[in-house]
């Protein structure tokens, strides 16, 4: 299987749009080796903002970038992008409505062994808050290849986040993304996996373990957390258990959203799997993942345990 | 405009400052009154706006960094024209617009502000935006004093440092005086001019309560290769005989006799808020 990262489909793809569109701008807060940006500030020094390390002053400058009319994406590691600069995205942005993408690199746990101070894993709950902000994890490169066309494009603030190593590609470029809209992988009466981000990726291995077994799981890729795909959580639903798999704590992330929907339009027994109320683990991506019961086989048991009751 | 006539429209905004402060029961007057003549010299004799295309894109950009004087500013957007004057009589009502801090709903605010040392990193960004693209307008910040113990108003200095950006100007309202008391008892500035040189700025000193004083300095010849800061000595709660210098004025409503004794001292009849 072809692996590839987000973030080098995300930079790419904006510096192409860029080279036509000179109204798209790229800032960074001494963040553009880690984005991958260089190649955009050495071909277009003149759309690129370095702000050095000062991320609320980085959404500020943006947002004051929109006021003239540009259209800038602020990026760098999504755990300083989602806390020490929320109050500039929540009054210069949000509240302001000004056309601003936060893009959150190295998002969840991809930092790895780095620790606590560099994962995000709170930053969907607070997104997803702010009137306005349109949030969005993409699950692969070709999904993310897409998705910045459609921000290059859009008016709307939004926020996305992304991880840092090689992903396995799920897409290929024939797939059509539309933000709203999830995309269902797999089709399956026993149970439904809502996803987003790298955990789409261990669904799909969770829905393959279960096969073996004769269960039969449907697969949903919620990479557009806002707006909501409200009837495929409605139609996941039907299958009569619904497991919500995310690289976020266990509080209003995915989760929290798609409870939000079920428990007021059509309860159905759900889990939500995350990360718990500690300290996280520390680790590589993978062996975070396994230790948190995130990956093929953990997302399996959730299912089997879920089914049981 | 001269002096003289500016310095009437700044009693007027102020009298009708202080009228939407005493109608709503809330307001920050001491601080809007320290911002008036500032606020008067930029909106009726220096920035290029023009009140029936607030979305020009070659207006000049004002940020109201100390949002919490937004009373004067709110005033003066309504006489220029920018919306009808009756609604300053809704001044923080129920389903207002005209809340309580800045709100780019209204048209001529550029975003919401409010939250302290946001407006500079905004101005930066604008400043930047023109600088990039060859646009002529100018950008406008005014911070308060207080404000200046914020690191993010920090960030964006080193920002405009680094960027050269000759088109932006930041006034310090430097009334000496926030919430809890004098600046210098709750987080010294000391010498806040060096402070702003010493992060490359071109850094003037004038009285800010003084329209000629604002006057030659916004028309003074500026240089080239340095965002520009003006430290505007001002009074806080300034032409109000009983504000004047006093921190508990910071947020204090006037009560009937005061809002009278205000218009007196300001040499102003009467406000309504008729279009
Ligand atoms: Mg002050």
């Amino acid at each position: 299987m072809t692996k590839s990262t987000v973030r080098g489909a995300f930079t790419a793809e904006l510096l192409a749009l860029a080279k036509k569109d000179r109204s798209l701008y790229a800032l960074a807060t001494d963040s553009r080796g880690s984005v991958t940006l260089t190649a955009f500030a050495d071909e277009l020094p003149s759309q690129f903002v370095e702000c050095g390390i000062a991320e609320q002053d980085a959404v500020g400058i943006a947002a004051g970038l929109a006021n003239a009319g540009l259209r800038p994406f602020v990026c760098g590691p999504a755990c300083f992008y989602s806390m020490r600069s929320a109050e500039q995205v929540k009054a210069d942005v949000s509240y302001s409505h000004m056309n601003v993408k936060i893009i959150g690199v190295s998002g969840g746990v991809s930092y790895g062994a780095l620790g606590s101070t560099h994962h995000s894993t709170q930053d969907i709950a607070l997104m997803r808050a702010l009137p306005g902000m349109e949030v969005y994890l993409p699950s692969d490169a070709v999904q993310m290849r897409a998705l910045t066309r459609y921000l290059a494009s859009s008016n709307e603030p939004a926020y996305v986040r992304m991880g840092r190593g090689p992903v396995p590609e799920i897409y290929t470029e024939k797939d059509f993304f539309t933000p709203g809209k999830a995309v269902k992988l797999l089709d399956g009466k026993d149970a439904a996996v809502i996803a987003c981000g790298e955990m789409v990726y261990w669904a799909t291995e969770a829905a393959r373990i279960l096969n073996e077994k004769g269960i039969h799981i449907s697969v949903y890729d919620m990479f557009t957390i806002k707006p909501l795909d409200e009837e495929a959580i409605m139609e996941a639903a039907g299958t009569g258990f619904v497991l919500t798999v995310e690289e976020h704590a266990v509080y209003g992330g995915l989760g929290g959203a798609v409870a939000e929907v079920l428990s007021q339009k059509k309860p159905t027994r759900m889990r939500i799997l995350g990360l718990p109320d500690e300290k996280v683990y520390t680790g590589k991506s993978e062996e975070v993942f396994r230790h948190y019961g995130l990956d093929g086989e953990g997302i399996a048991k959730a299912v089997r345990e879920g089914l049981k009751k | 405009m001269n002096a003289n006539e500016l310095a009437r429209i700044a009693a007027r905004t102020r009298a009708e400052a202080l009228t939407m402060i005493h109608n709503a029961s809330t307001g920050h007057t001491g601080g809007a009154m320290s911002a008036t003549d500032i606020l008067t010299v930029l909106y009726y004799d220096v920035m290029n706006v023009d009140p029936k295309r607030p979305d020009d894109p070659k207006r000049d950009r004002f940020f109201m960094s100390k949002g919490h004087s937004c009373e004067p500013y709110y005033a003066i957007l309504a006489d220029r024209g920018f919306f009808p004057r009756s609604e300053l009589a809704t001044f923080s009502q129920a389903g207002s617009r005209i809340i309580g801090h800045p709100n780019n709903k209204v048209p001529g605010v550029e975003v919401c502000t409010g939250a302290l040392g946001h407006g500079l990193p905004v101005a930066v960004g604008a400043a930047l935006g023109a600088k990039r693209t060859g646009q002529k307008y100018k950008t406008y910040v005014v911070m308060g004093d207080g404000e200046q113990a914020e690191g993010s108003v920090w960030e964006a200095a080193m920002a405009g440092a680094n960027y050269k950006l000759d088109n932006l100007f930041a006034v310090v309202d430097q009334n000496g005086l926030q919430i809890s008391g004098p600046t210098k008892n709750v987080m010294a500035l000391d010498d806040l001019a060096a402070k702003w040189r010493a992060f490359g700025w071109d850094v003037c000193e004038a009285d800010g309560n003084d329209m000629q004083a604002l006057l030659d300095y916004f028309h003074a010849e500026h240089k080239q290769g340095k965002p520009h800061c003006l430290i505007a000595h001002t009074v806080k709660g300034k032409g109000l005989p009983f504000a004047e210098g006093k921190p508990e004025w910071h947020h204090k409503v006037p009560n009937d006799e005061q809002l009278q004794e205000a218009y007196r001292a300001l040499g102003v009849e009467e406000v309504d808020f008729n279009d």
